[in-house]
């Protein structure tokens, strides 16, 4: 991917990443130093990250789209297929906002919490940042401006993060005389934000305060098949907006 | 080299380009003209894939325009308005396309280069430049590759004179190597000089597709403006823009 390099080089020269990565940083830093009990720094954290990592890949990705359009209408210009153009900017947004977060975030993480629980907040981390910049792609794609671009991509910022859940409470509020385990277990997953926040709490002590269905779900996520599930819907989560977003930049008008 | 055939393409509801057929061949130089909204680049983009018909195929060399990017090494395109990566210094600018074509420094075009004196500036960024030391990169960069269909998208708007000469000394140059080079301006005497063939479009439909020759034949006219208003006037759609093309004429040299 010759071009990837000049899209990072593009990203690095904007500094933005650069204090995106001093955020987390100093935000993982403070987390480690304010609690002297790791796990619940761990617990602090990984809200935070749920939060923020999703909004800022989304963003992020979103501006950068739009920015970098000259460069892709010049691109198209030469022997260069749309598919290229668009996987090499999705790989040189996902190599910066990953390292950022892996500088940001792991680093702390490795110095203070080198266990399990810690590494699995990482491995989410990763793959909510891949599936939020494909989202973000394919919700710029889509967009003919970028005003619209950007509110799409708050939009599923808000869907993700808050309205899901809101209407996963109200089914299961409705519902309550039914056994709904299962059935939110599946739900759930479906929210990549939602699937990371059970992976990632159920590697945690405080689990065990949250009776029978975590019981249900800590058997499920524990085994080797909740972990391959978790990647699978993650792998899913980036692959289909991204392709989504190719076929459509392929129909394009630049 | 280039055929089109039955093209049509709406933007939402405006038809831009109706029905347009032509066939292109090596050594002529065509000059693309019309008003503006004619559907001029529209038409250049089509071929450079960069808008999608909503009918009809266009072939480059044989290979019909579909997704695969390859025919495009055989395109040098200068746009209209140039627009570049803001970060991206000039010098990385021919470094990066450099490494997309894969073609070695010893092997480039680069007279441009040296005549515009753009090595001088090669660490300044892309968004400090003014508009005319742009028009003079994307000039460099159509030709960079010595490639066999020059298409070039009102080459000398905004321009000083001594580098629209440059510009045109180099276009004359490279038609001598039996190149086909597709040429838009308003500015009619600048294609004087240059073009073999005249391809007219209004509204979105090809007018006329003719050589030269014939052009001053059928109106008696030597000059391509006097010649195409003779043309227009004839088919009795008579417009703003040729009454205006005509007025600069006036003060301009008779030679």
């Amino acid at each position: 991917m010759k071009v990837s390099k000049y899209v990072l080089y593009d990203i690095l020269r904007n500094k933005i990443i650069i204090a995106y990565t001093l955020f987390l940083f100093i935000v993982s830093m403070s987390m480690f130093q304010m609690e002297e009990n790791s796990s619940k720094a761990m617990l602090s954290l990984m809200n935070i990250v749920l939060i923020v990592l999703p909004l800022v890949s989304l963003v992020f990705t979103t501006i950068h789209y739009y920015n970098s359009y000259e460069f892709i209408e010049l691109m198209s210009s030469q022997p260069m297929s749309r598919t290229r153009i668009l996987l090499s900017e999705f790989a040189g947004v996902a190599i910066s906002l990953i390292s950022a977060f892996l500088i940001g975030v792991g680093l702390p993480v490795v110095i203070y919490a080198p266990d399990d629980i810690g590494f699995s907040l990482l491995l989410t981390g990763v793959a909510l940042t891949l599936v939020f910049i494909s989202l973000a792609f394919f919700a710029s794609v889509r967009a003919r401006d970028k005003a619209r671009g950007i509110g799409s991509a708050l939009l599923l910022w808000f869907y993700f993060t808050l309205i899901y859940d809101g209407l996963i409470l109200l089914i299961i509020f409705n519902l309550s005389d039914y056994p709904l385990e299962k059935a939110t277990l599946l739900l759930i997953s479906l929210n990549p934000i939602d699937i990371a926040r059970i992976f990632v709490t159920l590697k945690m002590d405080i689990s065990a305060l949250m009776g029978v269905t975590s019981a249900l779900y800590k058997d499920f996520f524990g085994s080797g098949t909740g972990i391959l599930f978790t990647i699978g819907i993650m792998i899913l989560w980036t692959i289909i907006p991204l392709w989504l977003a190719i076929r459509k930049f392929n129909q394009k008008d630049l | 080299m280039i055929s089109i055939g039955h093209i049509n393409k709406k933007f939402r509801k405006l038809q831009v380009l109706v029905d347009i057929s032509a066939q292109m061949e090596k050594g002529q130089v065509i000059a693309l003209i019309g008003p503006n909204g004619s559907g001029k680049t529209t038409l250049i983009k089509s071929i450079l894939g960069m808008v999608r018909p909503d009918s009809g195929k266009i072939t480059v060399d044989g290979h019909i325009i579909n997704g695969d990017p390859s025919y495009r090494e055989k395109i040098g395109y200068m746009p209209q308005i140039g627009r570049y990566p803001d970060n991206m210094r000039i010098g990385q600018l021919f470094k990066m396309l450099e490494n997309i074509r894969s073609i070695p420094v010893e092997k480039q075009d680069r007279t441009l280069i040296q005549q515009f004196e753009l090595e001088k500036i090669f660490d300044k960024p892309m968004r400090t430049l003014s508009g005319g030391t742009r028009q003079k990169v994307s000039a460099a960069i159509a030709f960079l590759f010595d490639p066999a269909i020059l298409i070039l998208d009102e080459p000398t708007a905004g321009l000083d004179p001594l580098s629209a000469e440059i510009l045109k000394e180099k276009i004359i140059y490279e038609k001598k190597k039996n190149k086909l080079i597709l040429i838009t301006s308003h500015i009619l005497s600048d294609l004087d000089e240059l073009t073999t063939h005249v391809m007219y479009l209004q509204d979105g439909k090809l007018q006329f597709f003719k050589d030269i020759a014939s052009l001053q034949e059928e109106t008696g006219e030597l000059r391509l403006g006097k010649a195409i208003a003779r043309i227009m006037k004839g088919e009795k759609i008579t417009n703003e823009w040729i009454d205006k093309m005509l007025e600069v004429k006036k003060d301009e040299k008779i030679y």
